[in-house]
């Protein structure tokens, strides 16, 4: 069964087409993972599904309901945890989730229970009567997604939840997050621009890139698509198409090039492929800066759908 | 019956997180004294000019202080509704079926409590000073509430000004009570205006989301 139906969103920024007809299934219980680089039109698909903002055209249904039309409903079905904390950083964490569940219509013993649970759930129970300024960013965040779930609700959205967290940090967040989903039997969609992020937390994802989904699958999946390894050749940058040439001939033709030196191509094995790669190159007199091959990641099969490489895109947005 | 309940908890909020912050109270108290003090000290031969309609200029003065205080007060107010944008607060809440209207209402609310307990300390300081209002209780009432009814600025029509004047009219010698109503009721349907209008521009904020 699908908790979330997202059909050909489309939404401009004035001149901007931030969705470009979004579409994408999810299933009921399961953690799936929009991953696309800073400005694909994640976030905004997300704003859409949680009724903070609406499509030009397109519809989305969440637990069923309608988001243009039965607004309440969604809203006492998600959880929402944004990019950006959100929360009163004057209160304490106690006080933020009381409130919390308070506008969710929940009161009394069984709001204050589920205060107290949320507050060991996500590690924060010491700190829970302590000003939220005091708190670290982990901690902070970790209550961030704690107000999402006061009101125990089936689907919960989480916007880049590990966005300004040290490594450490986020590697604690994803097995929270794993840990919560079960525990709570709740459906996720997330939101990343970390591959790894994506291909460790969610059973399902799709690749976002200026507003469309470019390919959607298990991680798994998207990973055996591809064909052998990746060699990345980096060669002095007046030789590049001498050196795309060169690679042709020894059956290793470069997909795609990165920046202006480095050559990505596809070969069944890189390390039978990789001598006669080199040794080619040499024989024509062109100097290799650098080589690498590895084993199809995330990152290739964003380069394969998109033609694109993810971390330049990244930081050019 | 929702937006009462959200209100209150969102007005919980606020008190709470300025009880924090004792310094905050402590000025809400010192400044309208220093300047009913001082002002008063200051001009206080000023009534010889004439035309004030009371010889103690302290009299004239008191209720122009409440109403300064409630504007300030709900200026305030709009600094905290945009500490709470900023920091997406706001925008927590609007993923929640939290009432819209409760959202602004409760930065209303609020500083009109505030501005509530400042004017009557203001004005109890004032007796003290030797103001004495002329029509007793009521009219203490009436300073309080233009005081708090006045939350928000426009500058084309001068709701400070019928606030002043409002508060003035029930202090000075010659009360006409009509005055002070027309005022009373102008402030009140400029605060419902303006709650409208500051619901509405969020919604459309909302919509550029």
């Amino acid at each position: 069964m699908e908790t979330i139906v997202v059909d050909g969103l489309r939404k401009a920024y004035g001149d901007v087409q931030a969705l470009d007809g979004v579409s994408f299934e999810v299933r009921e219980g399961e953690v799936f993972g929009l991953l696309g680089p800073n400005g694909a039109g994640k976030s905004t698909t997300v704003r859409v599904l949680v009724t903070l903002t609406s499509p030009d055209t397109g519809a989305a249904f969440v637990g069923g309901h309608d988001v243009r039309t039965h607004q309440a409903a969604v809203r006492r079905t998600i959880g929402y945890v944004p990019q950006d904390s959100g929360v009163d950083q004057f209160g304490t964490g106690r006080e933020n989730l009381m409130l919390q569940g308070r506008v969710q219509d929940m009161a009394g013993r069984d709001l204050r229970n589920r205060v107290e649970e949320l507050l060991g759930l996500v590690g924060i129970a010491d700190a829970a009567d302590r000003i939220v300024r005091t708190y670290s960013g982990g901690m902070r965040r970790r209550l961030d997604i704690a107000l999402g779930l006061v009101h125990r609700p089936k689907v919960l959205f989480l916007d880049e939840p590990t966005t300004g967290l040290d490594p450490e940090a986020r590697v604690a967040m994803w097995e929270e997050v794993s840990r919560l989903a079960r525990a709570e039997s709740l459906t996720i969609l997330l939101t990343t621009h970390y591959l790894e992020e994506a291909d460790q937390l969610a059973d399902r994802l799709a690749i976002v890139s200026q507003g469309r989904v470019a390919v959607e699958g298990t991680p798994t999946a998207l990973k055996a698509g591809l064909r052998g390894d990746a060699v990345h050749v980096e060669v002095a940058d007046d030789r590049l198409d001498a050196a795309r040439g060169v690679l042709a001939t020894v059956g290793a033709p470069p997909e795609t090039t990165i920046g202006e030196r480095t050559l990505v191509a596809r070969v069944d094995h890189g390390g039978t492929a990789l001598p006669h790669i080199l040794s080619a190159l040499d024989a024509a007199g062109i100097p290799v800066e650098s080589v690498a091959v590895s084993r199809p990641s995330l990152d290739d099969v964003y380069l394969h759908f998109t033609g694109r490489d993810f971390q330049a895109e990244d930081r050019a947005a | 019956m929702k937006t009462a309940r959200d209100t209150w908890y969102m007005v919980v909020r606020q008190a709470r997180n300025l009880m924090r912050e004792p310094i905050w109270i402590v000025m809400m108290v010192i400044q309208p004294m220093v300047w009913l003090i001082l002002y008063g000290q200051l001009f206080k031969n000023v009534t010889r000019l004439g035309g004030f309609g009371t010889g103690s200029y302290i009299t004239f003065l008191a209720p122009a202080i409440v109403i300064m205080n409630g504007f300030f007060g709900a200026t305030w107010s709009g600094m905290a509704m945009i500490n709470d944008l900023e920091h997406k607060v706001i925008e927590r809440f609007l993923a929640t079926p939290a009432s819209r209207v409760s959202l602004v209402l409760s930065q209303i609310v609020r500083s009109a409590i505030t501005a509530g307990l400042q004017g009557i300390i203001i004005l109890i300081v004032s007796i003290a000073l030797g103001v004495s209002i002329r029509t007793g209780a009521l009219g203490w009432i009436v300073i309080v509430l233009t005081g708090m009814l006045w939350m928000q600025e426009t500058a084309r029509f001068n709701p400070v000004d019928w606030g002043v004047r409002a508060a003035r009219e029930v202090v000075l010698p010659g009360t006409a009570w009509s005055t002070v109503g027309w005022y009373l009721l102008f402030l009140l349907l400029l605060t419902v205006l303006t709650t409208a209008w500051a619901t509405w521009a969020f919604r459309a904020y909302q919509r550029t989301l």
